[in-house]
């Protein structure tokens, strides 16, 4: 979201606490290091995800170079992101596109 | 060596032997030496009170293309909140990574090996870990971070480096990923006793 000027902060501000907030997004991005079968345990034990559903991300990571793990609050992909960093796994975070 | 395997009851069981226990001892030890080095030099002069609320950490990514690749940038393409994210959370995460390798060695020293690194592992006894609940995720984590760091000496940045350097005229390039693969297959197999 954008700052809005001092000048007229009361209107717009209203809105903006009415509006959705843009949802935040948590990329988990390839590496030649990290084992596809711990990819997928991570994926399966830290968002628990399905085997099925912790297979197809680490497949996407794997083939397309990233993939999209989780969305939400910027504050909740802070946490994953640090999450990932703490299994050895690459991921960044950024405003859905 | 005998790989990661689940007993009936109780966590998962390996067998090192003297020499592969050591390695692992080793590495871990300068894992947790870079860490330190990277928390070290704020730790002086650090505000007591910041430090345990885990504030006040380096906002400027490491210069090491290992403890790069260990504590990444969180935002890919915005310096900026890079920077603050890692102000808030990189020390945390660096004295993670380090009780993990603690853990690690912790689990071979109490399984009986010798961790002196003077000792001589000709004639030591092979070293057989069962991993606690707690303990499988501290070597899941630092066997991954060790292979992190490996990799990065190695020169590998994508898959096709692997056989380059399985391949390579450099004896010591081959030794050490004979050493890469090694605990790629201890770690595969860890994961895989756990399903």
């Amino acid at each position: 979201m954008t700052k809005t000027a001092p000048v007229q902060h009361r209107e717009p501000e209203v809105d903006a606490t009415l509006e959705p907030e843009t949802p935040w997004v948590t990329i988990v991005w390839n590496d030649p290091v990290n084992l596809m079968s711990y990819v997928a345990y991570v994926f399966r034990t830290y968002f628990g995800y399905t085997e099925a559903k912790a297979t197809e991300l680490m497949m996407a990571v794997h083939h397309e170079g990233k993939a999209v793990v989780s969305s939400g609050s910027r504050e909740q992909m802070e946490r994953h992101v640090q999450a990932m960093h703490e299994f050895g796994l690459w991921a960044t975070l950024q405003k859905d596109t | 060596m005998k790989p990661f395997r689940r007993r009936r009851r109780g966590g998962p069981v390996a067998t090192f032997e003297p020499g592969e226990a050591h390695l692992l001892v080793n590495l871990s030890r300068q894992l947790v030496e870079l860490l330190r080095d990277r928390n070290g030099a704020d730790e002086a002069d650090a505000d007591p009170l910041a430090a345990q609320l885990g504030l006040g950490g380096p906002s400027e990514p490491p210069d090491d293309p290992v403890l790069q690749r260990l504590l990444p940038d969180a935002y890919r393409d915005d310096a900026g909140e890079a920077g603050e994210f890692r102000r808030f959370t990189e020390r945390s995460l660096t004295s993670t990574k380090v009780g993990n390798a603690e853990t690690l060695i912790a689990s071979l020293v109490d399984a009986g090996l010798d961790p002196q690194p003077t000792a001589d592992p000709r004639g030591q006894a092979p070293v057989e870990v069962e991993l606690t609940p707690d303990a499988v995720q501290a070597w899941l984590r630092s066997l991954t971070d060790i292979r992190l760091a490996v990799a990065v000496r190695l020169g590998i940045e994508d898959e096709s480096d692997l056989e380059i350097v399985a391949h390579s005229d450099d004896e010591a390039v081959v030794a050490m990923s004979e050493i890469y693969d090694w605990l790629g297959y201890v770690q595969e197999s860890l994961v895989t006793s756990l399903d």
